[in-house]
This record gives C-alpha cells, structure tokens and sequence, in this order.
C-alpha cells in the first residue's frame, strides 16, 4: 500500500466571508458569513447542510476556484488567498466525477503527476500504487465510459489521491450512486483516508454520510456555521432546533424547567414531571429533544399518550402518538414478540434522562 | 450590504494575472478583433462623417538665402540643404487667411498622410496645382503630410517641385484640404440616383429572395417531417439537394442559369425555342438566391416542426378540422416566429451576397454590387463606396439583431422540448402526390443546374457546338489556371487552421471563462457575422491602404496574401464560433476545473483537455473555413492584387467576358476541392472522431 511520503495539512480559515449578488434582485448578500474553522491535520471533517447554505461556496473557496471576499484562508500555515488553483496543494473530487472522457484510466490518474514533471518509473508505480488501493488494479487501459458508476469514483479519487496533496476536498462526490452503493463507497473512502492518514474535507448534503464518515462535522445554514462537533455530539446535543431536525429525526416536547436532581434537570410536560440531563440552571419554559429511536412505549411509563398511527417497517414499528398537543413519532426497534398498540390504544412513553436533550427556546 | 466585494475581486484580478498564458491569449485576442474587425468598420464609419474642405493657396518663396529642395525621379536630393523653405500661402478665396508654412525635406516629422486630395494616376501620387493661368499642374509627390505641432503647415517629401515642369515657384498654387466632421456624406449619397436605386433593389430582392425561400424551405420541410414518402431515393435526393448549395461556391447556380435559361440557353433556344430570353435582373437573382438559400430555411424549420407535439395537430383533427385547416390554425401559427426568423436570415444573406447579382445581375444593381463597381470602376469614389457600405451595414446590423434577440428568443419560447411521442405520416394521396411531386421538380431542377456546369465546361461552344472537348480546360490552364489554383489552395489551407484555432480558442474563452472582456470578444465575434463581405472589403481598403489610423504602420500587409488570409479568417470566425460554443456547452465544467485543480494552467487545460474533447468540431470548423475560404468572393475581390490570382476572383472575370466555358472550368474544378474536403471531413469523422464516445458519458 502507498505510504503517504508527505505530511497531511491542516486547513484554517479566517473568518471568511463571499458575497454573492442575487440574480433577481440585484442585491448582495452573504453566501458565505464569518465562517472560521480549523481543521487538524489528517482529520475527516464534513461540510453539512441544506442546499444554498454556503458548504459548496466554502469547498470551492479552500480550493481556490472562488475568492473570499473577506478573511483568510491557510493551507498548512501558509496564506493560500492569492494562489489559483492549480498552484494549491490541494485535490478535489467532484460531483459529477469530471473524469476526461478521451483518456483511459491510467492516464487520468497519472494527469497530475505527469504536470508535475515526475519521472515515468515513478509514475507507473504510484498509478499502479493508487489503482490497487482503490481495487481497480485491473482496469488501467479501459476507457472510463466503460466504467460503472462505482468505479469512475474510484478512478476520481485515485486521480486526486495520488499527487498527494496536502488536503483532499470532496464535493458530494456520492450523489449520482445508488443507495446501496453509496454507503459502500462511504466506508471505502473512510478506510482510504484513515490508511494514508489525510487530510479530507468533505460536502454533503446526507446526514447519514456525514455522520458515518466523519471524525467532525461543520453543520452549516444560510452561510454561517449552526454547530461543529463530533457525530454523537451534533446527535445528541445538537444547539438548536434546526440541527436537532436536520440530523435525523427528532420530537420536540415543549416543558417547564422546575428544578434539580443530581445531574438531571426535573422539567414538566404536560403536568407530568419528567428528569433531562442538563447542566442548565434556569427556570423557566423550554423544549426537550427527542429521537425516535430513544423513547419506549409501554402500559405504564412517564407520560400518557394515545396513538394515531401504528405501522411496521420491518426493524421497528413505527408510531405516532399524541402527548398533549404535540405528536411524538417513536421508533420502537424490533417490536416482535412485544405489545403492538394499534390506532386509538392509550399508553405511556419514557426515555432515559441522558438521552433526552434540553434546549432554550 | 456592509462589505463591498473589493477583496474576491481583488483576489480575482490577482489569480488572473498569475496566469500569464490566458492573459497574454486574451490580450492578443482583443487586439486582433479590434484591429482587424471592428477598426474597418470604425473607419468606414469616420470616412461617412468625414468631409474634406478644398483650399487654393498660391505659393511664394518667403525666406531668401535658403535653397528649396529639388529632388531627382529616383528620390535623390539635389540640392543638399537641410534647412526648411518656407513659402507663403495665400488664398484667392476671401476669408481664409494667409498661411507662412515651411516645405520640409524628406527627413524630419511624420505626421499621418497627404490630405490633399490625392489624385492618383497610376500608382505615383500628384499633388494638384493650379497656375497662374488657372491651368492644373500635377506635381509627383511621394506623400504631403501635415506636421502634427504646427497646425495647417504642410510639408512635402520626396520630389517637391521639378524644374521640368518648367513652372516658377511663383506660378503655383496648392490646393489644401481640411477635415471636417459632417453629415453631409448621408444627404450627398441619398440624393444619389444610383445609391437610391440600388438600395430599393436590393430590399426588393432580399424581399423576394426572403419568400421564395420560406415557400420552398417550407414546402420541403413539411414534407420531410410530415409526409410519407415511399421511396428512399426520393429521400436520398432531397438530401442531396438540399446540401448541395451549402458547400457549392456561390456563384455555380448562376453560371448555370445563364447556361440553361441564357440567351443561348439550352432550355430557352432548345427546348422552348425562345431567342431572345432575359434572365438576366431581378428575376434571374431573385431564383438563383432562392435555391441558394432555400437549404438554410429547410434545416431550420425542420428542426421546429419536428419539435411541435403531434397531439396538438390530432386534437384540431379529432374535432373535424381538415388538414389544411389544422396546418392554417395549428401548424402555422406555431411555426409564425420561426418563419419570421428564417426570413430574416435568408433576407440578410440575400443582401449581403454578392457574386450572384455580380454575375446575374446585368443591369440590376445590389448594394453589394455598386459599392465594388465605385471602387473598381472608373470613378474611384471611396467615400461614397464608405458611405453606402455604412448605409449596408446599419441594415443588415438591425437586421440581425432583431432576428437574434426578438425572433430567436421567440421561437424558442414557442417550441421547445420535443414531442412526446412519433408523428403518424401523412399517407393520403390527394396530399402526398402533390407535394412530392413538387419537391422533386426542385430536387430535379437543381440537380439539372449542377450538371450544367461541368457541361459547360465540356461543350466546345455552349449553344452551338454541344461536342465534347477540353479546349476551355486548356484555355484554362494557359492563362495562369494553374497559378490561381495554388494561390487560392495554399491561402485557404494557412487560413482554416488558424480560424479553427481561434474560434476555438475564443469558444473557451466564452463558455468556460470568466474575465472582463468577456463580453466584448463575444460581440466582436457575433458582429463579424452581421457584416456583409463587400462591407468588410471596403472597410479593409480605407483601414489598411496607408496603414492603421493612415501611420504607415502595418502598411506593408495591404496588398499580400497576408491581408487575404485575414480576411478569410474574419469571415469564417463566427462560422467556427458558433459551432465551438455549442461542443463546449456540453461539456461538464468539472472538468476542466478538475484539470486546473490538479495543476495545469490555463494553456495547458485547453491543450490536454478541452481541446481534445471538441476535437470534432475543430476538425470539422478546418473544413468549413476551408471551403468557405476558397469559395470566397465578395471581401476578397476588393483587396486582391496582380500578385496574387484566386479561383473565384477568376471566375468572376470570366463571366464578366462572356467566357462562359472557361469559367465553367473553374468552377467545375473547385466544386471537385470543395466536395474532396467535405469528402475527406466525413471520413475522418467517421472512423476517427471521439465525440460519440464522449457523449455517451457526459451529460
């Protein structure tokens, strides 16, 4: 396997900034805001969010095909604002793939090493170097319209593989696969970026992606940055109501905070009392993030509910149940061989306090 | 918005400039399409404004003791003295005052060219005297320039005054001429019978011209999309007939008219028996640009009818219209913007064109025609050649505008997207008889019109002798056929490599770059398309006869093959252009940026990657601009020298003789290249080119 000879960069960007006009109204506006980040050298970090909410803007800036209207942006320590693209120690790999249609497999890999003057013996070893480690050792004369879908991202991401570059980017590079295969090529292009330990940057807008490949997430909305932080921390504690929805599914109970108890806060729902972990102090009117998958539902429990819609979905069974005012969609995972409640059935839900999250509202 | 975006375009500019190969590409690009298209036009445009004031001055010696300098025929100074003489001017007219001006040797300042009115008697340029006994005296003269810091003192070069002449300094006097900006010329050309008369012909014949082609085009589009036709070889015929004008050279249609429907016209003697025919005028144009043009209305609307929804026609059917009343209600209408747009273009062609009228036209004079006879003919009136030029351009300009951004616009607004789903062709005989047998009484007839030119040039005396000889082929090639077949090939072969380059290059630039000049090298490159050949020609002669802004600087190119190359490359630019931009909207931008990202510079991209994918377009861009180059006439015909012989220039002066076989000769030789080219294009296409394969990958 290729050892990665260089060592990988780290990226920070400097409260940058890119303003766009808007094509209807003439107006300028922030596509990107005051976006400050730093990556560690070697890390996977994804760029999530909706569509038009700055990620792409942002890649693209790092890679030098757009120019930040404020900030910095430091490759490796350096100041990279003035550089153009192509003198950027960095590689992408895109959407669409942009494989060159008139080249075969090797010599699209072996492009960037060719512009960099390498010697021929070199080259053939890295190629055959890259193309083993992407599993496509056997493929190097087809052109790359007799590829499957699969294996022209493999080609795409060996091709900016292996000029080693100092930070790899990833524009949604799993968008055009089919469900099955995008979650395999997720896996692979974790398990790559980990053997060669480089520094990755990563567009998606799939939540599931981003949390099975990353070691951070940058979640992003309207230009600005909602929330970073590791996987479990953006699931379990996400800031607001906007990540809290954007990552997965999720109840939102409205409560009272009352008091209290040791680690957990004691907050009201409907009059029924119910413990959160929390470090908050307040008093006063806020709201309870819940999964799906974190609540149970049960003959006896915390709060009463009654159930408008009961279906099986093969590994859970899916409810929505009424609390209150609010409705409550629950995931019980493999319901068999416990009570199944059907439409208009009265019960009760609970959740562990660690699992429920407090947020202000 | 608090922040302006003073930084990303700072950076922008940086990241710009760091890229020296786009830069320096750009900035010869500019100077190029400035130069060589839009600085004609601008000097045709300044030459319509332009007025000149004529002055008399007498001349007399002022200043004694210094020697006037005599310069011999062969430019050697007689007198070697260095010093400035200076004369006094005064003028007979009242009011203009007396001017103290020194005559200069041939040394010193250069200041822009004579603004005398430069008589030209062969290619030595006379300065116009006038004598004391009112008598004009011509003085050879290299050149009289007006010296920049001084104004209104002139100075001679070269031979200023010959004692030959046998004139007194005392004697003469110089008429002087003043610049003025005024617009009169506009007035002057539009009192003038002859403009007048070949402006309302050539509306009349681009109107004419506009309908013929829209009644064929349409007739042979509707039958391809609608009709059943039973037999292929009435399918292949249509093809061919309707490919056949557009790789012809211009002028085989009217060369064969004159020799089917001629005063010996095989048809019109032979067969009908008619000895006195005239073909030659309005009508005779009008029916040769109709089959010309006619090709270029078929493509176009079969292109639109295919993309009309055949549901919409069978629901006016389905509620009892008949077919005539669907295509009046339904087709029609739909097809209204369409047919509107194709109009215009054939309307534009028509006007622009011109050996057709050139050959045809007899007496019948286009724009076109009488701006080349101004120049070439025995007046020699530039400036009303420039005028009118100015007047041909407005219209084909306006003209062209409104078809690209009002109709096209228009008609892809009313069809766009395609059918849903297969047409069922109309199999009903009472309107498949008709109409395929109309078609192929054209397809017919056109074809009848290509045999004759090789005939023509076969037959020892078209209209008496019909035996075969190839006395017009030797005729041909003594007197200098062969010369004139080298000279077209190799200009033609230097110019379509480097328009292929440089529409494709430009293409790049304007699909795939984002830079300032942007948009002017897009209108530059859309205008060349607007502007007639004859109008570039003229513009070509006042730009570059005495050089840029008349400095003497790229003097040198007017007269070579150089400008004729040039001139080819213009023309054929927006051909290439078009046809490049179109390759290159298919392309990913991805991929290009992924080769940037990589490492490669701007150069280096084009070269490995965007070149590469439109290698088709290129190569079939090189054939085109072949042919087009070497079928050329009308820009050509203005600026081509002795020097150099071209087929088609050949053929027009054989035509004008009378010397129908010889011209036949030729024109049966370049269809033979053209057809070769095309020949060989499809060919290498074929087996060699990439883009099928490319396609099939990008989106």
């Amino acid at each position: 396997m290729a050892a990665n000879k260089k060592e990988p960069k780290g990226v920070r960007l400097d409260h940058i900034s890119k303003i766009y006009k808007d094509p209807k109204t003439g107006k300028d506006f922030y596509a990107v805001h005051d976006v400050a980040l730093d990556i560690e050298p070697g890390s996977f970090v994804t760029l999530l969010g909706p569509s038009g909410c700055g990620k792409t803007t942002t890649l693209r800036m790092i890679a030098g095909f757009e120019s930040p209207d404020e900030g910095e942006i430091y490759l490796g320590g350096e100041p990279i604002n003035e550089l153009t693209p192509n003198k950027r120690d960095t590689a992408m790999v895109f959407q669409s793939y942009a494989l060159f249609p008139h080249y075969n497999v090797f010599d699209n890999v072996a492009y960037g090493l060719r512009l960099r003057k390498v010697p021929k013996d070199e080259i053939q070893e890295r190629v055959t170097n890259i193309l083993k480690l992407v599993e496509l050792s056997d493929m190097e004369q087809r052109m790359t319209n007799q590829l499957s879908g699969g294996q022209q991202q493999r080609v795409a991401l060996a091709r900016a593989l292996v000029v080693e570059p100092g930070v790899l980017l990833f524009d949604e590079p799993l968008s055009n696969l089919d469900a099955k295969l995008r979650v395999q090529m997720r896996t692979e292009i974790r398990r790559i970026q980990q053997a060669l330990g480089i520094t990755a940057i990563y567009v998606t807008h799939d939540q599931s992606e981003a949390m099975a490949i990353s070691d951070n997430i940058i979640l992003m909305k309207g230009g600005v940055i909602a929330q970073m932080g590791s996987p479990t921390e953006i699931y379990y504690h996400p800031n607001s109501e906007f990540v809290a929805d954007f990552i997965g599914e999720c109840n939102f109970l409205p409560c009272t905070v009352t008091g209290r108890e040791g680690n957990d806060v004691i907050a009201d729902v409907y009059g029924h009392p119910v413990k959160v972990l929390s470090e908050r102090d307040k008093i006063g009117s806020a709201e309870i993030v819940l999964r799906p998958e974190a609540i149970e539902i049960a003959d006896q429990g915390q709060l009463p509910c009654k159930v408008e819609l009961s279906c099986f979905m093969g590994s859970y069974q899916n409810y929505h149940v009424r609390v209150g005012d609010t409705l409550v969609k629950i995931a019980d995972n493999c319901p068999i061989g416990r009570k199944t409640y059907q439409v208009g059935d009265e019960a009760y839900i609970s959740f562990r306090s660690e699992c429920a999250h407090l947020l202000a509202t | 918005m608090p922040v302006a975006r003073s930084q990303s375009a700072s950076l922008d500019r940086k990241k710009f400039f760091g890229d020296p190969v786009l830069v320096i590409t750009i900035i010869a690009l500019i100077i190029f399409l400035a130069l060589f298209i839009l600085y004609p036009l601008a000097m045709l445009l300044m030459d319509s404004v332009l007025v000149r004031d004529t002055h008399l001055y007498s001349i007399e010696p002022l200043v004694s003791g210094e020697k006037i300098v005599y310069v011999s025929e062969k430019g050697e100074e007689i007198s070697d003295s260095r010093s400035p003489v200076c004369v006094k001017l005064t003028s007979p007219t009242e009011g203009i005052e007396e001017k103290i001006v020194p005559l200069y040797n041939s040394t010193g300042l250069f200041a822009g060219r004579a603004t005398m009115n430069d008589v030209e008697k062969g290619n030595t340029l006379y300065l116009k005297t006038v004598n004391s006994k009112d008598k004009a005296v011509y003085i050879a003269l290299d050149q009289l320039t007006q010296v920049q810091e001084v104004p209104q003192t002139y100075r001679a070069n070269g031979r200023v005054i010959k004692k030959m002449d046998g004139i007194e300094l005392s004697d003469l006097c110089i008429q002087l001429h003043e610049d003025n900006w005024t617009l009169d010329a506009f007035p002057r050309i539009f009192s003038d019978y002859t403009f007048n008369n070949a402006l309302r012909n050539t509306l009349l014949l681009g109107c004419l011209t506009g309908l013929g082609s829209l009644l064929i085009g349409l007739l042979f589009a509707y039958v391809d999309v609608y009709v059943h036709i039973r037999s292929r070889m009435t399918k292949k015929l249509f093809d061919v007939v309707s490919l056949l004008p557009v790789v012809s050279p211009p002028f085989v249609l009217s060369l064969s008219m004159m020799l089917l429907f001629g005063r010996s016209g095989l048809i019109t003697r032979m067969v009908l028996g008619i000895y006195d025919s005239d073909i030659y005028g309005l009508w005779g144009i009008t029916i040769v640009q109709t089959l010309t043009f006619f090709p270029v209305v078929y493509l176009m609307l079969k292109g639109l009818l295919k993309n009309i929804d055949p549901s919409m026609e069978e629901a006016a059917r389905d509620m009892g219209a008949s077919r005539w009343k669907v295509f009046t209600t339904v087709t029609l209408p739909l097809l209204l913007p369409g047919l509107g747009n194709a109009f215009l273009v054939t309307f534009i062609e028509s006007v622009a064109d011109f050996a057709n009228p050139m050959i045809i036209g007899g007496s019948y004079d286009t724009l076109a025609t009488t701006i080349y006879l101004r120049i070439t003919g025995g007046t020699y009136d530039i400036n009303g050649a420039s005028a009118m030029a100015v007047v041909l351009l407005g219209l084909t300009l306006v003209l062209f505008l409104i078809q690209k951004y009002v109709l096209e616009k228009k008609t892809a607004a009313t069809l766009t997207g395609k059918a849903s789903r297969g047409r069922m062709l109309i199999e009903d005989k009472s309107v498949r008889y008709p109409l395929t047998v109309l078609c192929t009484a054209v397809s017919v007839f056109v074809i009848l019109m290509y045999i004759a030119v090789p005939f023509g040039a076969l037959f020892k005396l078209w209209g008496r002798d019909y035996s075969l000889s190839f006395k017009w082929f030797e005729q041909m090639f003594r007197e200098r056929g062969w010369q004139a077949f080298k000279d077209s090939f190799v200009l033609s072969i230097i110019a379509a490599p480097v328009t292929a380059l440089l529409s494709m290059i430009i293409s790049y630039l304007v699909v795939k770059r984002k830079f300032k000049a942007k948009g002017f090298i897009e209108f530059v490159s859309m205008l060349a398309m607007a502007v007639p050949g004859t109008v570039l020609g003229v513009g070509f002669i006042r730009g570059f006869a005495g050089g840029v802004f008349r400095t003497g600087f790229l003097q040198g190119i007017y007269g070579s093959g150089l400008i004729l190359i040039i001139v080819f490359v213009v023309r054929s630019l927006p051909v290439g252009t078009r046809s490049g931009i179109s390759a290159l909207r298919q392309i990913d931008k991805s991929i290009e940026e992924s080769a940037y990202d990589m490492g490669a510079g701007s150069g280096k991209v084009f070269m490995t990657v965007t070149l590469p994918l439109i290698k088709d377009s290129f190569f079939s861009g090189l054939v085109t601009t072949f042919v087009r180059s070497i079928t050329a006439i009308s820009a050509v015909i203005l600026l081509v020298t002795p020097r150099f012989l071209l087929i088609t220039c050949r053929i027009n002066e054989y035509a004008e003789k009378g010397e129908y076989g010889v011209a036949c000769a030729y024109a049966t030789i370049l269809i033979l290249i053209t057809y070769a080219a095309i020949l060989i294009m499809n060919t290498v296409l074929k087996y060699f080119g990439t883009s099928k394969k490319i396609k099939g990958e990008v989106k």
